[in-house]
């Protein structure tokens, strides 16, 4: 026999879309992270970091997202965007370079018409949706095996001074590219996060009056707004990663960037795996080891795991 | 002495072959090249052979361990030796999370640093740690002994039954129902011999120890709790 179900009465789970939004609550997802500090390693920072992400598409094979710090002129913006048909598009908005790389479209322009490019978009082009910002930051994400989204990209012809990536293993929800990390809710900032948060929506709740606009349900957009707005009121990374382990409640490894900085967090029983090596050359960050084994000097490489509760944060002078 | 380079070969041919051995078989000495973090390395051995693994090894390595040596020169993944049973694996770096879980037997020598949740539901197996542990280690361990030269980290030994925890340096903290115990000669005897065995008999000596382990104030350990059953 059947239940009755009675569709007027309110769902026994009331939390919308978010709970098919978090990312894998279970064991899954990789990210790598690398932050040069030799200056010689630039040009091959976006094949270093395409190795990386390559080798954790066994803990995340339905879709992969990276962010690059690479060339940018002081009073310029660039703004990524991803969507359909963006040729001609730069033509159509006037007063900006672009270059387009498969789905997504990176727009330089003067600071000062970073409003009226927004305004135009939004209004022109709503499909279209900007997932990064800032004078060095590009970022891009796609569905798919992440060797895959990393050639049509062309990561591997970027060069940069640091870069996050990201590898998802979609558990509770549809593979989307909306639900692909890394997420940017502040100019330069990127950040990509294994694991789930428990207290999302109120944080949400609380980070909205404040002016931090989130673009999807992904409680992991929250935590890189929470950042965001740390900064904004003046702390540093390491002050606002801080104070996350504070109001953040749930499993996470974080790994974060912003126009100069690049910060690692774990949450405080350590749930989610993460390795670190650093050298004089570079600091990374992998999920596992195996994700660090091709990169140069790594068998000199002083490799340790990163403490629980505990804040690593470097900084190019 | 067979080399199996991982550079070539799979992690399923390597355990293959290592699985295949007899107690005829003339080879006792393997060298595993190339390992490059890969995981479940070694695992399920069941003969008294020595696998020398040149280089890091990632989750698992060594795991359901019997009667075999398996030593891994570099660091270790998440579970190493997780539930051996007899044998001895020696880790020559650090250790992540997890060494050691649930193991029944044998002996786990890791020469530097063990991460969280060391020795979480030990069952019998020995844990020598040379350099230093982190928190909510030993959880739950049921029996064995966890000696620590190093420090450990918060919550040790929360909620363990009657496995025994020595440690040199200090102790940030110890969990539900761990507590500090007098060090008699039968653990100082127990000591030397864990340190002999371990490699660490002129490393560290038994005096420096303190012991820890169950207060049995835990619900399981009240005798009118056993009706429940």
């Amino acid at each position: 026999m059947f239940l009755e179900i009675d569709d007027t009465a309110p769902p026994l789970y009331d939390g919308g879309t978010d709970r098919h939004d978090r990312e894998t609550p279970g064991f899954m997802c990789g990210i790598v992270g690398l932050f040069l500090k030799d200056k010689a390693l630039e040009p091959q920072l976006g094949a270093l970091l395409a190795g990386m992400l390559e080798v954790m598409t066994d803990r995340g094979p339905d879709s992969a997202g990276f962010a690059v710090y690479g060339a940018g002129a002081p009073g310029h913006v660039k703004l990524t965007v991803r969507g359909a048909d963006l040729d001609g598009l730069a033509d159509a908005i006037g007063g900006v370079k672009a270059t387009v790389r498969d789905s997504h479209l990176v727009l330089s322009l003067p600071a000062a018409e970073e409003d009226r490019v927004r305004g135009w978009l939004a209004l022109e082009r709503p499909d279209l949706v900007v997932i990064g910002a800032g004078q060095r930051i590009e970022l891009y994400k796609e569905v798919g095996l992440p060797a895959d989204v990393a050639t049509r990209f062309n990561l591997a012809g970027m060069s940069g001074t640091h870069g996050i990536g990201h590898t998802r293993m979609a558990t509770e929800s549809a593979v989307t590219t909306d639900g692909a990390h890394p997420f940017s809710t502040g100019p330069d900032q990127c950040l990509v996060h294994n694991g789930s948060l428990s207290n999302h929506r109120s944080l949400r709740r609380m980070l909205e009056p404040h002016g931090i606009a989130f673009t999807t349900d992904n409680d992991s957009e929250v935590a890189a707004g929470y950042l965001s707005w740390k900064l904004r009121e003046g702390a540093s990374l390491a002050q606002a990663l801080e104070d996350s382990l504070d109001d953040l409640d749930g499993f996470f490894t974080f790994v974060v960037g912003t126009e100069s900085g690049f910060a690692v967090l774990r949450d405080p029983i350590s749930c989610k795996p993460a390795v670190m090596a650093e050298t004089d050359r570079y600091v990374a960050f992998g999920s596992e080891y195996r994700a660090l084994v091709g990169l140069p000097g790594i068998e000199h490489a002083r490799v340790f795991e990163p403490e629980p509760a505990r804040v690593y944060a470097w900084e190019h002078g | 002495m067979p080399v199996i380079d991982l550079a070539r070969a799979s992690t399923r041919e390597l355990n293959a072959r290592l699985h295949a051995l007899t107690p005829d078989d003339g080879e006792t000495e393997w060298v595993v090249a190339n390992p490059q973090g890969r995981h479940a390395l070694a695992v399920g051995l069941d003969q008294p052979v020595t696998v020398e693994i040149k280089g890091h090894a990632g989750y698992y390595c060594a795991g359901m361990n019997a009667e075999a040596t398996v030593i891994v020169d570099g660091n270790v993944g998440v579970g190493v030796a997780e539930n051996m049973m007899s044998g001895t694996v020696l880790v020559k770096g650090d250790a992540s999370q997890a060494a050691g879980a649930t193991a029944h037997g044998g002996l786990l020598v890791i020469e530097g640093d063990a991460s969280a949740r060391c020795g979480i539901s030990m069952k019998g197996v020995d844990i020598v740690v040379k350099g230093s542990i982190g928190p909510m280690s030993a959880f739950m361990a049921q029996s064995g002994n966890l000696v620590v030269l190093g420090d450990a980290g918060d919550a040790l030994g929360d909620s363990i039954y009657e496995a025994r925890i020595y440690v040199r340096g200090s102790v940030k903290s110890l969990g539900a129902d761990c507590i500090e115990k007098e060090m008699r000669d039968e653990h100082r005897a127990d000591l030397v011999r864990l340190l002999a065995a371990a490699g660490l008999g002129d490393v560290a000596h038994a005096d420096e120890f303190r012991r820890y382990g169950s207060a049995r104030q835990l619900y399981t350990f009240h005798v009118d709790n056993a009706a429940a059953y």
